[in-house]
């Protein structure tokens, strides 16, 4: 046979499937690796998806999604940051984020065109880069300083080459929210050396004791930002598939080629459920965030307790804490804690180099088990510095 | 202590009445003595009535009967329905009385081990009280959802283990 494909080759296969298959086949696991909310989607959002598909929306969208989805998601982002984007041609719903960043890439990316992004990243970055013909350069972020993204490296980061700076905050695996300064010299620093932005805002709703930063609304970024959102996170709809990309009428039309000619549309019952969410669902969003503060609080005490330290993190719905104090790699600490306490978490390094000593712990899981989860880390941690 | 706080303290309490004051001061980021104290007063002041257990118990194995009864009476000069619906309230196997809108005037619910025990209820204790003109008896026949609880599924987690 003739070899595959050398592209997706190049891709290394995911760290956390061995983990996945060791924690699967274990009894009495607790799982702190899942990087989902571990509620369902609220009735009300479920019923009118059930109403839809009742009533006969089983048929495709435009390419761009339902208009009148369209134009939910343009007023719900001009009430929330003032955006203004047109719903006839600067929206596209796409399915699930995961979609508008490849389609992004797709888009914007000639062979060897250049990706900043920071470290610890979400795994799908450098692979959906690699995919479009891109070269993804990780800028690593340090948890000494709360992982905040640090602009001079960016700076030293840009080549001819780099076309784009890839954010996501707040962010996966860290929880980190970067500071609005921050957010908006990485801005000027785009606008400086004529780069795109692509911000992957999937969990702007999950932030605690701040407010969150839409990269698109800082002055000078709207004409160069796509900004990536969905329903995901915020409204427990991971398996609806339903996310949007918002940007310059150009880029859209592009990213909208690659779309019409590979997805078609989303699925139309699951853009009937998101109109739902954004017409009734935000009491729900806000009684999540506020389940998701309190475990997030009691969590990160608890791990400095045990000595695992954490800088308590103002996003999403993770901690990143160290594990030095155990002496072990990030695969070591997750294999042993795995098969000693039965506690799956996501080892550091599966999201860049810069996360080994860390681990990933997703507080999207209910208190009790938070608390049995802790409980065994505690015991562990002991054993390991004993 | 904040109202905003206090409240929080409320619902987490009667989300699970089980909840330490240390866990909820990590919870919600405030000193556990504090709550402690706010817990206290709350309790010494009625707002907090007294903490309850809720138990399924069909799957305990044990049956009970439930009725809706819709009573109608004739209110009287200075006390309306009060004094009827205290009668029937002092009642230990009375659950609920609520004074509605409508065709009837109280509804009270009764449970008891079997359905001939509140039938003979109804018969010779809240018929015949003064004032009662009617009652309108209905048997629950199966229990969704009671007071939040959803009684007839327990939830499973359908996630994946671990998930990017």
């Amino acid at each position: 046979m003739k070899p595959l494909s050398q592209a997706v080759r190049a891709v290394p296969p995911s760290g956390i499937r061995r983990f996945f298959d060791i924690a699967a086949q274990l009894e009495d696991c607790i799982s702190l690796g899942v990087g989902e909310p571990d509620f369902v989607t609220p009735w009300h959002i479920r019923e009118a998806a059930i109403w839809a598909i009742e009533k006969g929306f089983t048929t495709y969208t435009s390419n761009y999604g339902l208009f009148s989805l369209r134009q939910r998601i343009a007023s719900h982002l001009k009430a929330r940051y003032g955006l203004e984007y047109a719903p006839e041609n600067e929206i596209l719903v796409t399915v699930g984020v995961s979609e508008g960043l490849d389609i992004a890439m797709r888009a914007l990316l000639n062979p060897g065109d250049e990706v900043i992004f920071f470290e610890p990243s979400y795994v799908s970055y450098p692979p959906c880069v690699m995919f479009a013909g891109g070269v993804p350069v990780p800028v690593p972020t340090d948890y000494r300083n709360g992982f905040q993204p640090d602009v001079e490296q960016v700076r030293r980061a840009i080549t001819p080459r780099t076309k784009a700076l890839l954010l996501c905050y707040p962010n996966n695996p860290t929880g980190t929210v970067a500071s609005r300064e921050v957010l908006h010299e990485l801005v000027r620093l785009a606008v400086e050396h004529d780069l795109y932005l692509i911000s992957d805002e999937i969990y702007d709703r999950l932030v605690y004791e701040t407010e969150h930063t839409c990269v698109a609304a800082l002055p000078g970024a709207a004409e160069r930002t796509i900004l990536l959102g969905g329903f995901s996170k915020s409204y427990a709809m991971t398996g609806w598939r339903i996310g949007y990309a918002c940007a310059p009428a150009p880029v859209i039309e592009m990213m909208m080629k690659v779309h019409q000619y590979t997805m078609l549309c989303a699925p139309i019952a699951a853009q009937k459920a998101a109109e739902e969410a954004l017409e009734r669902g935000e009491p729900e969003v806000e009684r999540m965030r506020r389940e998701y503060d309190r475990r997030r609080r009691l969590i990160v005490k608890r791990l400095n307790e045990i000595g695992l330290e954490c800088v308590p993190p103002q996003g999403a719905f993770y901690v990143f804490p160290s594990i030095r104090c155990t002496g072990l790699s990030s695969e070591e600490f997750t294999e042993r804690l795995l098969w000693e306490e039965r506690v799956a978490v996501v080892p550091g390094n599966v999201f860049g180099s810069s996360g080994e000593g860390h681990v990933r712990l997703s507080y999207a899981t209910s208190l009790p088990k938070i608390e049995e989860a802790l409980h065994r880390m505690e015991r562990f941690v002991t054993r390991c510095r004993g | 202590m904040e109202l905003e706080t206090q409240r929080a303290i409320l619902e987490t309490l009667e989300q699970d009445a089980r909840t330490s004051p240390e866990q909820i001061a990590d919870m919600l980021g405030v000193d556990a003595d504090q709550v402690r104290e706010t817990i206290r007063q709350m309790e010494a002041s009625g707002i907090i009535r007294r903490y309850k257990t809720v138990i399924d118990w069909d799957r305990f194995g044990e049956e009970r009967v439930f009725a809706f009864i819709d009573v109608k009476v004739s209110p009287a000069r200075e006390v309306g329905f009060d004094d009827v619906a205290e009668r029937i309230y002092r009642f230990p196997q009375v659950h609920a009385v609520y004074l509605v809108s409508g065709d009837h005037d109280l509804r009270v619910i009764v449970s008891g081990r079997t359905m001939k025990e509140i039938a003979a209820f109804v018969a010779e204790r809240l018929a015949p009280l003064d004032r009662v003109q009617a009652t309108y008896t209905q048997f629950v026949l199966k229990r969704y959802k009671e007071d939040g609880e959803v009684y007839a599924e327990t939830d499973t987690d359908r996630r994946l283990v671990v998930t990017p």
